[in-house]
């Protein structure tokens, strides 16, 4: 039960290798040592850290702890003054085709169609295809729409469906949720894990929002001052209800990321 | 019951009706005051006048040729300078070293009103062709320039940078992103140039010509043919309402997806 486990348990580092073996479709990722600076500013501090292929990694923080930063570094995006980022084994040089981001607000280009916007994400802008994608978020119907007349988390889905249609290896949110509802929110979250279980991408979700993160993610890791402070391994089988083991996971990652008494906290079955 | 098609006609009828309901009652009142002897035709003659004065120089075939010579100085200014103003734009918004060469000298050159020049121009061209393209060309540049610019500058960072993510790069992330984005603004500066177009025109014209409307006023006025100066100034008019009306149907054409420009269902 995962309910029963110590939140000593929780906070060892996951191996490797212990991890079941997922098909190799998704890219693994391997961070050494890397350092991000910004003129005088470090944001990213000596960072380790190995993503198997195929896990689905939630990255929490504070704001400005440097969470963005690293998913960006992930996506070539920014560069590593120190250290090395690989994925998939090779070292990574700059952007890649293979990795997709989504960014918190959808980044549609609104002088193109919702079914042209979907297709700057197929080389060659293969239409079947495009809309092949927009029928898997549940928008083929929209095809032909201007992206100013949908909803925000419409819009969010035709971002996702731009990201999916050219069959990533490495998805990357940056927090792509955080401006919608809640009920759209739980409809996305539903969507995104859906995917990640058909296509078996590797996946990096960058929130805030610790709930969230334990919903989705295989594992958690949270950011503190450029390092990774904390490592979670969210061992609850999907699709995951708010029971008892969820909110102790919930409770203990949100109790380091406050920095409240541990032991006092996981005693009270407070909530956010 | 009227159908939709039908309902539709009379309230564009309606709309076309107010928009020139102001310019007819202009016209309608200026005949009356001068047909009532109000007004001496010798200052302004009465519409039936000016317009008889046009069908004589339709006759004649003068007005064309006229209109024609004026036209082609005007696009072909237009042409040169536009062309100009947007390269320089392109360039200066998408390379800083570029912009930090030419950028300062373009804002001086830009504060010099373009019509001052017209004493060294005639000295230089003479009253040839080539000095009143070389002015409309120069009024023409600078809006074109500056709104370009700005619609460069003005293109969210966050689509380039999803652009990239995509491996757009080079001219196709400019042609796919960067001026789409940046063309409602290029669309204004295209507006202000055309207005700036036929003022310099005309005032270039005026001072130095042997052909074209603003030839034609000059020609009159030594006449003293008032019909005439007044039909070439409503000639102006005319032009000046139907280049808006072409950049209208641009921006309606080309900004179909701003909501702004979305045709009213």
């Amino acid at each position: 039960m995962a309910s029963a486990l110590s939140s000593e348990k929780i906070n060892v580092k996951p191996e490797v290798g212990s991890l079941e073996t997922v098909s190799s479709r998704g890219l693994q990722v391997d961070v050494r040592d890397a350092v991000v600076q910004f003129g005088d500013l470090t944001v990213l501090r000596d960072l380790d850290l190995t993503i198997p292929s195929g896990q689905f990694l939630a990255i929490v923080g504070r704001s400005g702890c440097g969470k963005s930063t690293l998913l960006r570094l992930l996506a070539g995006l920014e560069r590593a003054s120190q250290g090395t980022v690989s994925l998939g084994g090779g070292a990574s040089a700059g952007l890649r085709p293979d990795v997709r981001v989504m960014f918190q607000d959808a980044r549609l280009l609104p002088w193109k169609t919702v079914l042209d916007n979907v297709r700057i994400g197929v080389e060659g802008g293969d239409k079947a295809k495009a809309l092949e994608a927009l029928e898997l978020v549940g928008l083929a119907d929209r095809a032909k729409e201007w992206p100013s007349v949908l909803s925000g988390g419409q819009r969010q889905r035709v971002a996702l469906a731009r990201a999916l249609v050219g069959d990533p290896s490495l998805l990357l949110f940056d927090e792509p949720l955080g401006a919608l509802d809640a009920l759209t929110r739980i409809e996305m979250q539903q969507l995104i894990e859906r995917l990640w279980l058909e296509r078996k991408f590797t996946a990096v979700l960058v929130t805030h929002d610790v709930s969230e993160a334990v919903a989705l993610a295989d594992r958690v890791v949270l950011v503190e001052n450029g390092i990774i402070a904390q490592d979670t391994s969210i061992a609850l089988a999907r699709p995951r209800e708010k029971d008892n083991g969820f909110t102790h996971y919930e409770s203990s990652i949100l109790n380091r990321v406050l920095k409240r008494n541990q032991t006092a906290a996981s005693n009270e079955g407070f909530s956010i | 019951m009227k159908s939709p098609a039908a309902r539709n006609w009379k309230t564009g009828t309606l709309s076309i009706g107010l928009e020139w309901l102001i310019p007819i009652l202009v016209v309608v009142i200026w005949q009356w005051l001068g047909s009532a002897g109000v007004i001496s035709q010798r200052i302004l003659p009465t519409p039936a006048s000016v317009v008889e004065a046009g069908w004589k120089l339709i006759r004649n075939g003068d007005l064309f040729v006229y209109i024609g010579d004026s036209t082609r100085r005007a696009l072909l200014g237009f042409v040169i300078g536009g062309g100009i103003g947007f390269i320089l734009a392109i360039l200066n918004g998408l390379a800083p070293l570029a912009e930090k060469l030419t950028d300062s000298s373009i804002q001086m050159i830009r504060t010099i009103p373009h019509l001052s020049l017209i004493p060294l121009i005639i000295a230089w061209f003479g009253i040839g062709e080539q000095g009143k393209i070389f002015l409309v060309a120069l009024g023409v540049a600078f809006p074109i320039y500056l709104n370009t610019v700005h619609g460069i500058r003005s293109v969210e960072p966050g689509l380039i940078e999803m652009g990239r993510t995509y491996g757009l790069k080079g001219f196709a992330l400019f042609r796919t992103i960067i001026f789409p984005g940046a063309l409602p603004s290029i669309l204004v500066g295209l507006r202000f140039a055309l207005g700036i177009m036929w003022i310099t025109l005309i005032v270039s014209e005026t001072i130095s010509s042997n052909s074209g409307i603003g030839f034609m006023a000059m020609n009159a006025r030594e006449f003293f043919q008032m019909d005439v100066v007044v039909l070439s100034i409503v000639i102006y008019a005319l032009l000046g309402k139907l280049s808006d009306w072409l950049a209208k149907l641009m921006e309606r054409s080309w900004l179909q997806w701003h909501p702004h420009f979305r045709p009213k269902k």
